[in-house]
């Protein structure tokens, strides 16, 4: 518990202004490093303690935002161990997005006084404060109770339990496979095991789908409309904000900057943003354009590409859509008025003709479904909270190294450990023991013994 | 009519019983110096097997390998009174490969009891115990004959003596295990020590004549190959495999017979109060609770090799002997059997373990102990493991020293008492794999290098054995590290070799470890590619091929332990008051005051105490080391 690495958003919660997460614990610095990378390149790990670096947060890849980041150095911060406090801009999108990111690198969420606990039992705090940490802690334990409780006869956590029961069957399946061995072949099921893994993978999948794509719902998407100049990014923009947001005209390069505008479209808020038409250029205006239009591309959940139906791709099209493969990508082939195209992208793609409001019904249903909308219907269920998250994240992280440990040909104890290491993370949800359970399991479902 | 009383002699250690938990303490606590006795109610049934005639098992296996480092007898014992051995889950991964041995029952008793006769500082007397009273320094001990011993500390290891009945239909009496008496009266006096006693259940098979069982149908078990012995110490050259075992199976007619005669078994008709253990099922109960199971299988084996008396394993009962006879015939290979005792259930007093501590010493009453089927557990290796466990501390005790307290992180031994005395335990316990959180690491082919120190700090490791174990372990760690850094060329013959195992062929120099760790291949199927390779015996190749081979999980387990041992290393204070301590949920501050926890660690461990608990708990430890 003192050896774990914790993090959590330290300011309050709310729009606006700036935000801090803070990483306290033994690997603080090095999980830094993972979501951190400083402009001037170099490693929090190699620069001193009370000094501070300007840089962006990366994870998967994706740039989530500027940051600072500011390094502690045991025992010289509030908690007595490695501390970095990573500022950002506030909001909870983004310093959620953040803290995300520190706990998939490493982390874990912090507990209700947890930093000043910390502090307390190394030494930074004296007696009479103590109390007050108590109080806190004990107030905080309440509410998790509570909170379990009051979920305990919710969706969430009828799924969890689903899930948890599939997982000890396995589990229990692996367990009576080896601890009774002369028991007859036919009555252990483990070769029904990869099944069940991967079951239980899918289930564990989609609750983390959509718990994000649940916060989609709360938050807003980000979406960029792109693709090259004059395909009518702009009056596509218009149509579906239905106003004159974006000047619209036949000269190439018009968008000059990025336009952007909320947009609801069913149950998901959208947050729209026109782009400059990405091509070569020797404006110089236009060329601060383009630069945008690719970091609002870089930025964005979704990407509407808008292509034109009247005249084959160009080379600009071809590299715009080529950097967009790893996106989640919408495209649209538009002036369906002016001609017809068969284009093949391999993508969801929708022919329309934003100029006469033609078609405009199937691209948001397009994207709804892309936002994984349509998936997401009255029934979905819902963690409440990243550390509900963080417990399936990690729950599911086990899983699956539990079936790459069955298909790459280890023996089924490794698998079993995989296993187990997956129920207790679920169980940290729940509070529960799980080798009693195993144990229970095989006692109920398989006829063993002497 | 009042037994006169007569002052006997003092000891330093007394210990109660003379089964499996019994032999290891009395043997344990005489070995290291201390005066020992140990009573039994009958000095032939010494180590008796009342019930399989085997030792080991999955997760048994493991527990007699750690009584061996720890310098325990059970092992060395199996080994030299071997029928068959084999090591079982082969190609199950090392985590689960037990070993388990037939025994001769009554060559293994003979040799215990002429160990322990031969044993220096220990006495062993047949003599009923019938009262135990508490006195300055330790405890009187009075037998049914009026003989007084004054004992410093005392271990109860009773086994189903105590309070035993014996259930066969609608037949009834008090009686020991296998046709011994009951010790009737040492419940009352334990009851006055503040001890409160409940009542399990446990049942065995019928025996039949070897002679009457038509083998020639049967499918045969027998013996492994290679043969691995339990014991550090034995050459395997020694053991050889002299019997067979057979299989067969129940089918609709054995089903009838019993769902006919189900009123007559006294378990459904509530004659027995005890909780059975759920693994070892009668066969009534199989039968009745897997009714969409066509058949059950049981295993017939042999008893010894003076004896033609085999046991029938999966087929125990405590339905009326007539009953037993007709579904016994209804099995392939029975249809003529010849029983020579009949199946039957006993039900005995035992405690919650709850009330003891991690060193199996009583929480309520100072300098005693209990060990093995007492406190609530099942199983002759799970009964030794606590024997010896109580007697290394009973002794310790009488030294002055600190108990021994094994870890869940470093052996099943340490699993099951945490198990026990921190959760308590609703049903005879027995120790299963699944137990442990961390089997990679506590394998059986470890258990020396994860124990045999304490063994040795305790004075139960001799110098020949140490050595040896040290021989071992460097062997091991030279070869570890010679083929990590190890590289082999790449060849026409270690592709094809590679190719026929379903695995990538190396196109440049490859490192022996990595190969090694690929799933398909084994340490052995690279003895043509390494010229170079030491002559190892086969236990130092297998720990080598695991460690290396199962590294990144071994690894992971590894670093959880590191975790868990800050919190074991937490003390919390015996005359600690939860009511005092604000923060802490009501329902944590009852299990706390229940199971008093020695650590964090353990106190982590309990039901119903949460993290934020545990958060409090540690604030308040640190507020007094300050204070």
């Amino acid at each position: 518990m003192a050896g774990k690495t914790v993090a959590a958003i330290s300011t309050p919660m709310g729009v606006g202004g700036i935000g801090t997460i803070r990483i306290s614990g033994e690997k603080a610095i090095e999980i830094a490093d993972k979501v951190f990378c400083s402009a001037s390149g170099e490693k929090l790990e190699n620069i001193k303690g009370y000094t501070a670096r300007y840089g962006r947060i990366v994870w998967n890849e994706k740039t989530i935002d500027d940051a600072v980041a500011l390094v502690f150095r045991a025992p010289h911060s509030y908690t007595g161990e490695n501390v970095v406090e990573i500022t950002a801009h506030g909001g909870n999108f983004v310093l959620k997005r953040i803290l995300r990111a520190v706990l998939e690198a490493g982390a874990i969420p912090a507990e209700a006084g947890e930093f000043t606990k910390r502090a307390f039992l190394n030494g930074k705090m004296d007696l009479a404060e103590a109390e007050a940490v108590m109080d806190i802690i004990s107030a905080g334990g309440d509410r998790a109770l509570k909170a379990a409780r009051s979920t305990a006869d919710g969706a969430v956590s009828r799924e969890i339990a689903s899930i948890k029961a599939d997982l000890v069957f396995a589990a229990a399946t692996v367990t009576a496979f080896t601890d009774f061995p002369d028991e007859e072949p036919t009555f252990s099921g483990i070769d029904k095991l990869p099944e069940m893994l991967s079951s239980s993978k899918e289930k564990l999948e989609k609750l983390i789908r959509n718990y994000d794509s649940g916060k989609v719902f709360k938050e807003g998407v980000r979406a960029a409309i792109i693709g090259s100049t004059n395909v009518g990014k702009s009056t596509l923009m218009n149509l579906l904000s239905r106003a004159d947001r974006s000047i619209v005209t036949s000269i190439a390069g018009t968008t000059r900057d990025v336009i952007e505008e909320t947009v609801q479209i069913g149950d998901v808020k959208l947050l729209l943003s026109d782009t400059a038409g990405m091509r070569e250029t020797g404006d110089e205006v236009e060329k601060i354009g383009v630069e945008r239009s690719k970091k609002a591309m870089e930025n964005a959940d979704l990407i509407i590409f808008v292509a034109d139906a009247s005249r084959p791709f160009t080379n600009d099209e071809k590299e715009i859509f080529d950097s967009i493969k790893d996106k989640t990508a919408i495209a649209v082939i538009n002036k369906t008025d002016i001609a017809d195209s068969d284009l093949e992208l391999g993508i969801k793609t929708v022919k329309m003709s934003a100029k006469q409001g033609v078609g405009l019904e199937n691209l948001e249903t397009a994207i709804l479904e892309t936002v994984g909308a349509m998936e997401l219907s009255a029934d979905a269920v819902l963690l409440s909270n990243e550390r509900q998250r963080n417990c399936v994240f990690e729950a599911l992280r086990e899983v699956t190294s539990a079936i790459d440990t069955l298909s790459s040909g280890y023996t089924v104890d490794a698998v079993g450990t995989c296993i187990d290491s997956a129920l207790t993370h679920l169980m940290e949800l729940t509070g529960e023991s799980v080798t009693s359970e195993v144990a229970d399991e095989i006692f109920r479902k398989f006829c063993v013994g002497k | 009519m009042t037994v006169k009383r007569y002052k006997a002699a003092e000891y330093d250690v007394a210990v109660i019983g003379a089964g499996h938990a019994g032999i290891e303490a009395a043997l344990a606590a005489a070995r290291m110096g201390t005066k020992t006795v140990c009573f039994t109610i009958n000095l032939d049934w010494v180590g008796n097997m009342p019930c399989n005639p085997s030792i080991g098992g999955t997760a048994k296996g493991h527990l007699v390998r750690e009584i061996d480092a720890l310098g325990g007898e059970m092992a060395i014992a199996a080994d030299k009174n071997t029928l068959q051995t084999r090591m079982l889950n082969l190609g199950k991964g090392p985590a689960v490969h037990s070993l388990r041995a037939q025994i001769d029952r009554r060559a293994y008793s003979g040799y215990m009891k002429h160990v322990m006769e031969l044993e220096e500082n220990l006495e062993v007397r047949q003599a009923e115990v019938t009262e135990i009273e508490k006195c300055e320094n330790g405890f009187k001990v009075i037998t049914a004959f009026g003989a007084s011993h004054f004992c410093k500390t005392v271990i109860l290891a009773t086994g189903t003596f105590l309070k035993g009945r014996i259930y066969v239909g609608e037949v009834n009496f008090e009686s020991g295990p296998d046709g011994t008496l009951a010790a009737t009266k040492l419940s009352s006096s334990l009851q006055k020590l503040g001890i409160t006693l409940r009542r399990f259940k446990t049942g065995t098979p019928a025996r039949v004549l070897r002679s009457s069982v038509d083998t020639s149908e049967l499918e045969l078990q027998p013996g492994d190959e290679k043969i691995t012995p339990f014991s550090y110490s034995t050459d395997p050259k020694t053991i050889k495999n002299t019997h067979d075992c057979y299989i067969s199976y129940t089918n609709d007619r054995t089903k009838e017979v019993i769902l006919r005669n189900l009123s007559r078994s006294p378990l459904y008709a509530g004659d027995i109060e005890g909780v059975g253990p759920r693994y070892c099922p009668s066969i009534e109960d199989k039968i009745v609770r897997f009714a969409d199971k066509p058949r059950h299988q049981l295993f017939i084996e042999p008893c010894g090799e003076n004896t033609e008396e085999m046991y029938l394993q999966g087929m125990s009962s405590s339905l009326p002997e007539d009953v037993q006879i007709e579904f016994y015939k209804t099995i392939k290979g029975l249809e003529n059997v010849k029983i020579t005792r009949s199946a039957y259930a006993i039900e005995y007093d035992c405690i919650d373990p709850i009330c003891l501590k991690p060193s199996l010493e009583f929480k309520c009453c100072e300098g005693l102990y209990g060990a093995g089927q007492f406190n609530g557990s099942s199983g002759y290796e799970e009964a030794a493991a606590q024997g010896l466990v109580a007697g290394v501390n009973a002794a310790r005790k009488v030294k002055g020293i600190e108990p021994m307290i094994l870890s869940r992180s470093g052996s099943y031994i340490g699993t099951l008492i945490d198990d026990l005395v921190t959760k308590g335990c609703m049903d005879p316990y027995r120790m299963m794999t699944s137990r442990s959180e961390y089997r990679l690491v506590l394998r059986q082919d470890n258990a020396d290098e994860r124990l045999m120190h304490l063994g040795r700090e305790n004075g139960l490791i001799s110098d020949e054995k140490w050595q040896a174990f040290l021989d071992r372990t460097a062997k091991k760690n030279a070869e570890i590290e010679r083929l990590e850094s190890r590289f082999i060329p790449p060849s026409e013959e270690l592709c094809e070799m590679l190719i026929s195992k379903g695995t990538a062929p190396a196109t440049t120099g490859v490192r022996l470890a990595d190969l090694v760790r690929r799933p398909q291949l084994s340490y052995k199927d690279l003895a043509p590619f390494d010229p170079e390779r030491p002559d190892l015996s086969d236990d130092v190749q297998e720990k080598v091929e695991v460690e290396i081979k199962y590294k990144g999980y071994i690894d992971r387990q590894l670093a959880t332990i590191a975790e868990t041992k800050r919190l074991e290393g937490k003390k919390l204070p015996a005359d600690i008051n939860y009511d005092e301590i604000g923060g802490l949920r009501l329902e944590a501050v009852e299990k706390l005051k229940k199971v008093l926890p020695e650590s964090i660690g353990q106190a982590s461990r309990i039901s119903g105490v949460s993290p934020a608990d545990i958060s409090v708990l540690l604030i308040w430890l640190e507020k007094n080391k300050n204070a």
